[in-house]
């Protein structure tokens, strides 16, 4: 990622390969924590599904990693898409698939941004879903406000997005098995928005380390 | 075969092969149906590739109709239409209806022959 005042990281096999880790072991490392906080408020298989959906990405690394950034992006969306079962397989593909869609091989600030408003887009039409319905919208589109602000992005994003995680606790579900709890879906963190956060504090430190 | 095919998808096999049962019983033969149920480790879930084989198992030229339970089986029926060849993503729809009643009423529409959007419209009637 280059321009805007931040270090400019070359997006080759290694550095892709160090992302992608970074993301799966975080998610596999949170499984517990996403299932107890989906028992809460879901069907309480949050946490299982992720880190089956991630293990498999972690048996294809190597045919993704591979890949240029796009293709790598769409492959990884289709395994979580074919692996994760659960409304959260479909989401988190689309986010991941259609992000592949938007990037270039080599993108700038400019470049991840633009991608990141698509993808907050196909997820919307994805959930049928809007912010403020305590979903992971609700993490994804105030990164995407801060990736417009600039700044020091990959300390900023990971703050931003445990904050918006932790402001879902007060909202009421309106959409998944969480909406059929109705007030009582109140006090609890999303459990979608928690992985959100923890996908993007991965790849903030991921590529501050390669940085 | 030339009627609308319908496919059930639920989180449990067992409901999504009970419904199937239903429609045989009060439908017959006359319409292409496929059932899937269960995320690919046997436990309660939906999966993708699942429901793509249960539209192709169900696929009738006049198009099918999905009938689905709870969020993540609508989310991951619309996801498979989508990964469908595209020649067939239009003639594949979701219908917002019951899943038991959805697939008896939609199937017995099905079966005079109806097309799919009549299916679809009388099996979202049982939604108010």
């Amino acid at each position: 990622m280059g321009g805007g005042g931040e270090a400019s990281v070359q997006i080759d096999e290694p550095v892709l390969r160090k992302l992608i880790r970074a993301v799966a072991d975080t998610v596999i490392a949170h499984a517990d924590e996403l299932t107890t906080l989906d028992q809460a408020i879901g069907d309480g298989d949050h946490g299982i599904n992720m880190k089956r959906g991630f293990e498999a990405v972690l048996a294809d690394l190597d045919k993704i990693a591979v890949q240029p950034l796009p293709k790598a992006l769409h492959a990884l969306g289709m395994t979580l898409v074919m692996k994760v079962g659960g409304a959260s397989g479909p989401l988190y593909g689309t986010l991941f698939m259609q992000l592949g869609k938007s990037l270039p091989e080599q993108p700038t600030l400019a470049d991840l941004t633009a991608a990141v408003a698509a993808a907050v887009e196909a997820v919307k039409a994805r959930g049928k879903s809007d912010v403020g319905s305590k979903t992971l919208l609700d993490v994804l589109a105030p990164v995407l406000a801060a990736l417009r602000e600039g700044g020091d992005l990959l300390h900023r994003l990971p703050e931003v997005a445990d904050a918006a995680a932790d402001a879902t606790i007060p909202m009421r579900a309106v959409r998944g098995r969480a909406s059929f709890l109705g007030d009582r879906s109140i006090g609890h963190i999303d459990p979608g928005a928690r992985s959100s956060a923890l996908l993007v504090r991965a790849v903030c430190e991921a590529l501050r380390a390669v940085a | 075969m030339s009627n609308v095919g319908i496919v059930i998808v639920s989180h449990s096999p067992d409901v999504a092969k009970g419904a199937a049962d239903m429609v045989r019983q009060m439908v017959g033969e006359e319409v292409p149906l496929a059932w899937c149920g269960g995320n690919g480790e046997g436990g309660l879930g939906t999966d993708v590739a699942a429901i793509m084989q249960a539209i192709d198992r169900a696929w009738s030229e006049a198009g099918v109709a999905i009938l689905v339970d709870l969020g993540g089986a609508e989310t991951n029926s619309e996801m498979a239409i989508e990964l469908l060849p595209e020649e067939r993503q239009g003639r594949v729809v979701v219908c917002n209806a019951p899943i038991v009643e959805g697939a008896v009423v939609a199937a017995t529409e099905a079966s005079g022959g109806s097309s799919l959007e009549v299916v679809r419209a009388t099996a979202e009637e049982l939604s108010p």
